[in-house]
């Protein structure tokens, strides 16, 4: 089992995966390419894992487009040149050419040459489909619950007691002793999917039908992705940063996530316009009354580098632009506009930005 | 005799009032004029579909763009869609199937004319019922509009808690009512083509076309039905309190799913085999050469329409099923490339040895093969699921798809119109304007979808009325939508071409391609009646052996 799980050689791998992802974009990026050669050509770029359901789907990739491109070259050449070779020519003679009405062995050949190219395709496939849909969880793997909105994701960790939004933080896994991130996917309204390319393939996130998926990042850093199933509106700005750590950056997250929230006397005003207007509906503050849920949970917001799901940076000005009219930044996102005065507004936010 | 001439008087026939003419077309049912009824009515709704689609396009020429709004690009990107598949593609199939069907096996009309008319109004009906969503309900936010839940209009986003008021209402009774139209087609095809060929027409003597159609014809019979019934729960879901697909109160999404895609994915066969049907007539004329390997052919069509309902949750590789489920999918939607590929080796082999000649109907046939040698690949690239896992719900997999429905099923389309043009209008095109429309068109189409698979391999998901910059996608982005350019002024060449060669192009004759199907021995375009005399026919190609008298297919075949 251990086997199957090893990534695939890593020399192999970065070669093809240059070639691959230079390919697809020095068309388009010729001279910035070659000065940011060292970055990432995208950030979700699905030929550069680091994951192992990913490096799975490489390694299955690379084997079915060397097969394609074999089969493309071959029937192009052939098609190249019976044009080039049995066009008309200009002296012709204006008689028909010979009448050929088939060949029983030349229809064998074309047949059972590609039946045997369908089993070995279909074997490599069935291989990784139960390498990465039947690993099971290994103890020492984090759980995760995501249940995903329109248009923002919610995350739980039941093991960890924390509940947090939108950036999902996970720990760097070593290959030699992984310490995986298993997820449960969960909807609270329509369909969603999960897809941060360089981690794994997308799963779906479909409401009455829990499904799971699991991640091993071997290198730490942020990883892009957005939803990828038609959600709604917004669906196009319901984006994914998975925040890959060292082991004791992660703890030290954990532990500031399980805090209640900051009080702080200097915004007393805000949080009780917080308070006694409707935004504790939908938003949870731990350690105060509000406990909405159908919202992101607000009590760490500050220890997020975005909000709306990744919208916009998280900074003073947004966040007052934001709960001053949320459609201005996401136009067809569920969160209403209060209607707050400019004092009201500028306290609220005040209070908000205490919340670390 | 005498020998002075005397002037005769020219008769004069008093035209007939425009109103009459008019009536003639609307309570028509020779399947001549619903046949071009049903191509003009597609061909408008094509441009149509086209013009929602540069609206996207636009939208999505750079990041965080605002040319128009996401909820005016979500509607985009549902009518595209539905009108594509619906209202153009179906229709265009069915219109040619129509017109060709009878003349091809000696028949007078269609087995059932009333119910070809009745069909072909159904359909329009069920195309003017989806815009007028457009004007339709006020209303509540996203209520009073086209609707937006994009063509498979997944659950629960279906659901009245989630489409308030009354555009998902339209999509719905727009595809329910046109469902209807196709049966009626689909059941006349095949009555016609069992009971009324010409005598000698043995089911192995019938033109590939007809075959073709017949093969399509019964699988339109076999898959529409699971999408009414579909369309009728969704309805009872939003009027009558049922809970089929609300998750809220323990209803299925994936059950829409699966209902879906069984329609949705024979679907494209049933809009592909038409296109292999002009394939199998179209190249072997312009090679000069019979087709290679006709039983074949006949057998790997009868395998597509079977295996066809054995692969639909290929679609759904990423919601959740077993490793098993996934993994069956995976071998059945392998083992159809085996007979599609057998297929393309025909047209190859009918082409080997021939006198090809590169006539606007042949170069749309050759970049007919090309395309759909791609589209089959990156179709293989797929079907492996794992593969699938990052594929899906991406812009490749926009790519593949419009690689199939443009870049093969289009271009079969472009080429039959240009083939049959001379027999349905009695005039000749004009071959330099066919050549432009064929390099622009082809040209745009390469530029966009060639291009538009890479943004999918570096992550970018479909259906996004915007993308975040710093993500590789952008100037890829651009190219994609420098090419929808190309296509509009090469299809605006091609309807220009088919209305000036209409009016001023030169006599046709019967048989302008030197052709060897039953229509091309009557008058361009053909009498009311078809044929004044039923034809009695000994082989494939009957024209062959009445040019060919010395050398005719029946000895061979």
């Amino acid at each position: 089992m251990k086997s199957l799980l090893k990534p695939c050689d890593r020399v192999n791998d970065s070669r093809a995966q240059w070639v691959l992802g230079f390919l697809a974009v020095s068309l388009s990026q010729a001279a910035p390419a070659f000065a940011q050669s060292v970055s990432p050509l995208s950030p979700t770029n699905i030929f550069a894992p680091i994951s192992t359901p990913a490096d799975s789907i490489f390694g299955l990739s690379k084997f079915v487009l060397e097969v394609t491109a074999s089969i493309f070259v071959v029937v192009f050449s052939l098609l190249l040149y019976s044009l080039l070779k049995f066009r008309k020519k200009k002296d012709d003679d204006g008689r028909e050419p010979p009448q050929v009405y088939g060949s029983n062995q030349v229809e064998l050949a074309w047949t059972v040459i590609p039946v045997l190219i369908v089993v070995a395709l279909f074997l490599a496939t069935a291989r990784v489909i139960a390498t990465v849909q039947n690993a099971a969880a290994p103890r020492n793997a984090v759980e995760v619950t995501v249940i995903g909105h329109q248009f923002w994701w919610e995350y739980r960790y039941p093991g960890l007691q924390v509940v947090t939004a939108n950036e999902l933080h996970v720990p760097v896994s070593d290959p030699k002793h992984p310490t995986p991130t298993f997820l449960k996917l969960l909807s609270a309204d329509t369909d969603h999917s999960f897809w941060v390319p360089r981690l794994a393939g997308k799963v779906d996130l479909i409401p009455g039908h829990p499904n799971s998926m699991w991640i091993d990042p071997r290198e730490t850093g942020l990883y892009l992705g957005q939803c990828a199933q038609y959600c709604g509106t917004q669906h196009a700005k319901m984006l994914l940063r998975v925040y890959v750590q060292s082991p004791d950056d992660f703890e030290r997250w954990i532990e500031e996530q399980r805090q209640p929230a900051h009080l702080s006397a200097a915004v007393e005003k805000g949080r009780h316009v917080f308070e006694t207007t409707a935004c504790i509906n939908c938003h949870a503050v731990a350690g105060t009354v509000a406990n909405g849920r159908f919202g992101p949970d607000l009590t760490h917001l500050m220890s997020r580098d975005t909000i709306a799901s990744g919208a916009v940076p998280n900074t003073p000005e947004n966040l007052r632009k934001w709960i001053q009219n949320p459609d201005a930044t996401k136009p067809g996102s569920l969160m209403p506009s209060m209607k707050l005065n400019d004092q009201d507004l500028d306290s609220v936010t005040a209070y908000l930005a205490t919340l670390q | 005799m005498a020998t002075e001439t005397m002037a005769w008087p020219t008769p004069r026939v008093a035209s007939r009032p425009f109103v009459d003419k008019l009536h003639d077309w609307v309570t028509t049912v020779d399947h001549k004029r619903l046949g071009l009824m049903y191509i003009v009515y597609a061909l408008i709704f094509l441009v149509i579909g086209g013009i929602e689609a540069t609206i996207m396009r636009i939208q999505l020429i750079r990041p965080n763009n605002d040319f128009v709004s996401p909820q005016v690009f979500n509607r985009m990107f549902t009518m595209h869609g539905t009108t594509m598949i619906f209202f153009a593609a179906m229709p265009m199939v069915f219109g040619f199937a129509n017109y060709l069907v009878p003349l091809m096996i000696g028949a007078r009309d269609m087995a059932f004319p009333r119910l070809n008319a009745f069909s072909f109004w159904l359909t329009a009906f069920g195309g003017l019922l989806l815009y007028f969503s457009l004007l339709g309900a006020n209303g509540l936010y996203g209520a009073g509009n086209a609707p937006d839940v994009g063509w498979f209009a997944y659950a629960p986003l279906t659901s009245l808690a989630f489409s308030p008021g009354h555009s998902t209402d339209y999509w719905t009774l727009s595809i329910l009512v046109s469902g209807f139209g196709s049966i009626g087609t689909a059941i006349n095809i095949v009555a016609t083509i069992i009971s009324m060929r010409c005598p000698g027409m043995t089911f192995g003597k019938m033109p590939l076309l007809v075959w073709l159609n017949f093969v399509m014809s019964a699988m339109v019979l076999f898959v529409i039905s699971p999408l009414t019934a579909a369309q009728i729960m969704l309805l009872i879901d939003r009027f009558l309190g049922g809970h089929f697909f609300d998750t809220q109160a323990g209803g299925s999404a994936v059950i829409w799913m699966h209902f879906f895609w069984i329609f949705g994915h024979p679907e494209v066969y049933i809009l592909v085999i038409p296109a292999f049907a002009f394939m199998s007539e179209i190249v072997p004329v312009f090679s000069r050469k019979v087709m290679f390997g006709y039983p074949v052919m006949v057998g790997a069509t009868v395998a597509i329409g079977f295996l066809s309902m054995a692969v639909w949750a290929h679609h759904m590789f990423t919601i959740g099923m077993s490793a098993n489920a996934n993994g069956f999918f995976v071998l059945s939607t392998m083992a159809i490339s085996v007979p599609t590929g057998i297929k393309i080796f025909n047209w190859l082999g009918t082409m080997w040895g021939g006198k090809i000649q590169l006539k606007t109907p042949m170069l749309f046939c050759i970049a007919f093969l090309f395309q759909f040698l791609i589209a089959g690949l990156t179709g293989i690239m797929l079907a492996a699921a794992p593969f699938d896992w990052q594929l899906a719900g991406s812009y490749f997999l926009v790519a593949h798809f419009h690689y199939v429905i443009v870049g093969a099923i289009l271009f079969a389309i472009f080429a039959a119109f240009y083939y049959w043009f001379p027999k349905m209008s009695g005039k000749l095109y004009s071959e330099t304007l066919g050549k432009w429309s064929f390099w622009l068109f082809l040209i745009g189409f390469h530029l966009t979808f060639d291009f538009m698979h890479i943004p999918g391999l570096l992550g970018m998901p479909r259906r996004i009325y915007t993308y975040e910059a710093g993500r590789g996608w952008e100037i890829l982005n651009l190219i994609v939508t420098v090419g929808a350019v190309f296509q509009a002024v090469g299809v605006l060449v091609f309807v220009y071409n088919l209305v000036w060669s209409y009016f001023r192009g030169k006599p046709a004759g019967n048989d302008p391609w030197d052709a060897w199907t039953l229509e091309w021995s009557t008058s361009s375009p053909p009498p009311d009646y078809n044929f004044a005399t039923i034809p009695t026919v000994r082989s494939r190609r009957p024209l062959w052996d009445l040019k060919h008298p010395d050398d005719p297919d029946w000895k061979y075949e």
